[in-house]
């Protein structure tokens, strides 16, 4: 692990992309912690709508809340919603995805087709659809955004598994006697990781942007606790008079993104060892 | 004048090719009508030298950077192609330099028709209407002796075999007559009788057309039979050129003759191993047959059986190497496989002893053809020796490590293997890596499938001769499947001719080679290129394997086995 830290601060856009994900990460521990300057609850009608001054870093809203105290209690929820449902759309997509590939025949075509049916939705209408039927709230959208992005790893891992399950090591460790569960995890889940690595990021990235998307709904994160969908909704009526109550959230969320992305390419070139050597 | 002047030519790759030459100074002349071969293995730049000459070097990132490539068209004129525009050069490909390419498969559009294919060479270049091209395709391939011309026009590419559509190729190529034909191993992806077809073809051709040919090859036995003059490339120069009789009969260079004696030359049985196996018995086969099913249409429903492998039947001892050959599609891959377990055996028995050795728990053990796809890319060379030992369920002790480390400098890799990954390794060591893995468990009987073939000719040299050793030091047997005569010459003690499925002759190596006794061993070594035919007339015989798809039930009738000598049998004949 401190090996992966340590490849990724020599990799140019790693080093970016670590640096700019570091912060918006401790940013997101102190917002959840309730280490912010402020209580992102805590209204103050004296200090309405004010712009940012040494006092209110980020400005204050129309309630008169710490723009920059809401952001990191927003970006730790966004953080934890996206962290959770990518979590477990890996791992689940992982696990289908490899079986399928791996028992072929009837189980491949139940899942592969199960999951053709829930690609067949877009992606914000079949979480709006979930949440529909469980009611909003964190775990409902976890939940949502996990269902949503299951079926992409599943894709993703099943079809290198395909391929891999037919190279000449698995025959090989077939001659040896190696058990399944040995052929599945070191021969084909240890060549998956670098793809499936480079796909927890981007989905990350997504899983962000669709927490956003719901939340500016209104069907994420439920007033008066702060998200960066919520933030940016409640922003649109105060756009003229209030442009940074906007623009901080936006670009936190622009900048989370791209950090998630830089992160995936360096990991990518990390991680294959082919490559590896060369960095270094 | 000749037809082609290569002066000094340098090309590079990358960026700064300047600094990354790849080819240093490289001089010849090609005349009408005559052959050239360049001869070199993986890296030696011959690839690179013929691909400057038509300049499609530059699709490939390459940049001459050096040197002319003087040209005399057919009017006189003389073009330098290392210079001349992409416009000069289109009217040029195809049309007066021809090539062909090592793989027919990749070389064809696969959703066309060959005629398709051949046809819009014709409309392109010679501005034929769409009814003369079908019948100039047509003459195409008749030219190249394809039977039934005119219906194979409308076959997909996937329809014809390997050799089938080199023929197409080489049609393609010669459609417009060209007055330089490039064929960059245009033989190494075929079985050894199909090769002979296409180089008796290209002589042919080349006799037929005056074309002046540029023939490159890492076979320097292959050569014999169609060059006039070979030129010996090693690390991007040339080593020594000059006219054939000269260079194989008198090479100068310590390279040529490096190649000429290390690479197996087939010699009719005169070069078999001339040590004894031990009599104990460490693997019987009986009756092997591996079929399987096809199933067409909507329901996927069983109609035949691919009657892959047929009662085949051996014995091999401690010791021992018994040398599978046969080509592609014969079932000598699947016979190797079925021992193994990876494929099911429809019946048969095998029976290994487990009493030798240690009697260990994996008494067969296994080497792949392609070392790269053999070995997890993933895992290092420790991960990867240790596999067979925690696949019995053993952990990795202080012995473990021990036995790495000697067989690691048995197979001649470095002492630091262990901690590096499979890409750091070349061709000829990863495969000592698998050589390696295999030999963990101490097995009793080693199964080689076309184990150097992917290799270099000279690594492939080394290899044979460490597996020679390794086999006296630890008493293997091994079960050797290959399609290269030389190599199975070199190795083997015993020789099995596999042939749709059935073994058609066995026996002892020196006799099998020098007597051979069944139509089609007799035809495979006839197809052999050595040094001494030189010049050859390879005969064109375009029959091809009887198909091995059987209805259900089918039980096909085994001729007797006839004998030839105290250790030599074969199949006797409709």
């Amino acid at each position: 692990m401190t090996a992966l830290l340590k490849d990724l601060t020599r990799h140019p856009s790693g080093r970016i992309g670590l640096i700019t994900f570091a912060v918006f990460l401790i940013a997101a521990v102190l917002g959840k912690t309730g280490f912010t300057p402020y209580d992102p609850l805590i209204q103050d009608r004296i200090a309405r709508l004010q712009g940012p001054s040494a006092a209110h870093w980020f400005g204050t809203d129309l309630f008169g809340r710490d723009v920059f105290s809401r952001l990191m209690d927003g970006i730790g929820q966004s953080f934890i919603i996206s962290f959770f449902s990518v979590g477990i759309a890996s791992l689940l997509g992982a696990v289908l995805g490899l079986t399928a590939a791996w028992f072929a025949g009837l189980w491949d075509g139940a899942v592969m087709r199960f999951m053709d049916v829930l690609l067949a939705f877009p992606a914000i209408l079949l979480a709006l659809l979930i949440i529909t039927i469980f009611g909003p709230g964190t775990w409902t959208s976890v939940l949502a955004i996990a269902i949503v992005y299951t079926p992409i790893f599943t894709r993703v891992v099943r079809g290198p598994a395909l391929s891999l399950r037919r190279r000449d090591f698995v025959d090989a460790a077939r001659t040896f006697g190696s058990s399944r569960r040995y052929i599945m995890t070191r021969h084909l889940a240890l060549n998956l990781v670098a793809p499936l690595t480079v796909q927890i990021t981007l989905a990350l990235a997504w899983a962000l942007v669709t927490e956003a998307g719901l939340s500016f709904l209104g069907l994420g994160t439920q007033p008066p606790n702060a998200s960066l969908g919520l933030m940016l909704s409640d922003a649109r009526n105060l756009m003229e008079m209030a442009p940074w109550l906007l623009w901080m959230p936006a670009v936190a969320l622009m900048l989370a993104v791209l950090s998630f992305n830089l992160l995936g390419d360096a990991l990518r070139d990390i991680l294959d060892p082919k490559t590896r050597r060369r960095l270094a | 004048m000749s037809l082609l002047s290569v002066r000094n030519l340098k090309v590079g790759f990358g960026p700064r090719p300047e600094e990354n030459q790849v080819v240093h100074g490289v001089s010849f002349d090609l005349d009408p009508g005559e052959t050239l071969a360049i001869v070199g293995e993986t890296g030696s730049g011959k690839s690179v030298t013929s691909m400057a000459v038509n300049r499609l070097v530059d699709y490939g990132g390459g940049r001459i950077t050096g040197g002319s490539i003087s040209y005399t068209r057919s009017d006189g004129a003389s073009l330098d192609l290392a210079s001349a525009a992409e416009s000069e050069l289109e009217q040029i490909r195809g049309r007066e330099i021809g090539m062909i390419f090592q793989e027919p498969m990749t070389s064809l559009n696969p959703v066309m028709t060959i005629g398709a294919q051949i046809e819009e060479i014709f409309r392109l270049q010679q501005g034929l209407t769409r009814a003369e091209a079908r019948e100039a395709a047509c003459k195409a391939l008749e030219r190249v002796r394809i039977p039934d011309a005119a219906r194979r026009l409308g076959y997909a590419p996937h329809q014809l075999s390997g050799g089938m559509l080199q023929r197409v190729m080489i049609a393609i190529a010669l459609a417009s007559n060209p007055r330089i034909l490039i064929a960059d191993e245009p033989t190494t992806a075929l079985d050894v009788t199909i090769q002979a077809q296409i180089m008796g073809l290209l002589s042919q051709m080349k006799r037929e057309t005056g074309t002046g040919m540029i023939f490159i090859t890492h076979d320097i036995g292959l050569v014999a039979g169609i060059a006039d003059r070979i030129m010996v490339m090693q690390d991007g120069k040339v080593v020594e050129q000059g006219p054939l009789d000269k260079i194989l009969d008198n090479p100068q260079h310590p390279y040529t003759r490096h190649l000429l004696s290390a690479v197996p030359h087939f010699s009719d049985g005169k070069s078999v191993r001339s040590d004894k196996a031990s009599a104990d018995r460490v693997l019987k086969v009986e009756d092997l047959s591996v079929r399987f099913p096809v199933r067409t249409g909507l329901f996927r429903k069983h109609t035949g059986n691919i009657h892959a492998v047929e009662r085949v039947s051996f014995e091999l001892r401690a010791g021992e190497t018994l040398g599978i050959v046969g080509e592609s599609g014969s079932g000598k891959s699947t016979t190797a496989r079925a021992i193994l377990d990876l494929v099911k055996p429809t019946s048969g028995v095998t029976q290994v002893d487990r009493t030798r050795i240690g009697g260990t728990e994996k008494p067969t053990q296994m080497v792949f053809q392609n070392p790269n796809a053999s070995l997890n890319p993933r895992l290092t060379v420790q991960s990867i020796l240790a596999e067979p030992i925690t696949a019995v369920g053993r952990r990795i002790d202080e012995e473990a490590i021990t036995r790495m480390e000697l067989l690691l400098s048995r197979v001649g890799l470095p002492a630091d293997s262990l901690t590096r990954y499979p890409h750091e390794f070349s061709g000829g060591q990863r495969q000592r890596v698998c050589i390696a893995r295999a030999l963990m468990l101490k097995p009793s009987v080693l199964v080689l499938d076309e184990a150097v073939s992917a290799l270099d000719v000279s690594v492939q040299a080394k290899v044979l001769d460490l597996l020679i050793d390794l086999q006296r030091e630890f008493g293997l047997a091994y079960l050797f499947v290959t399609h290269d005569m030389a190599v199975v010459e070199r190795i083997a003690h015993r020789i099995a001719v596999v042939y749709a499925g059935e073994i058609v002759e066995i026996g002892d190596a020196r006799e099998l080679l020098a007597n051979p006794r069944h139509r089609y061993t007799r035809q495979l070594i006839e197809a052999v290129p050595s040094l001494e035919r030189r010049r050859a007339e390879y005969s064109i015989d375009s029959r091809a394997m009887p198909s091995l798809v059987r209805p259900i039930g089918f039980t096909p009738e085994v001729e007797a086995w006839l004998g030839a000598g105290e250790d030599h049998f074969y199949r006797q004949e409709a």
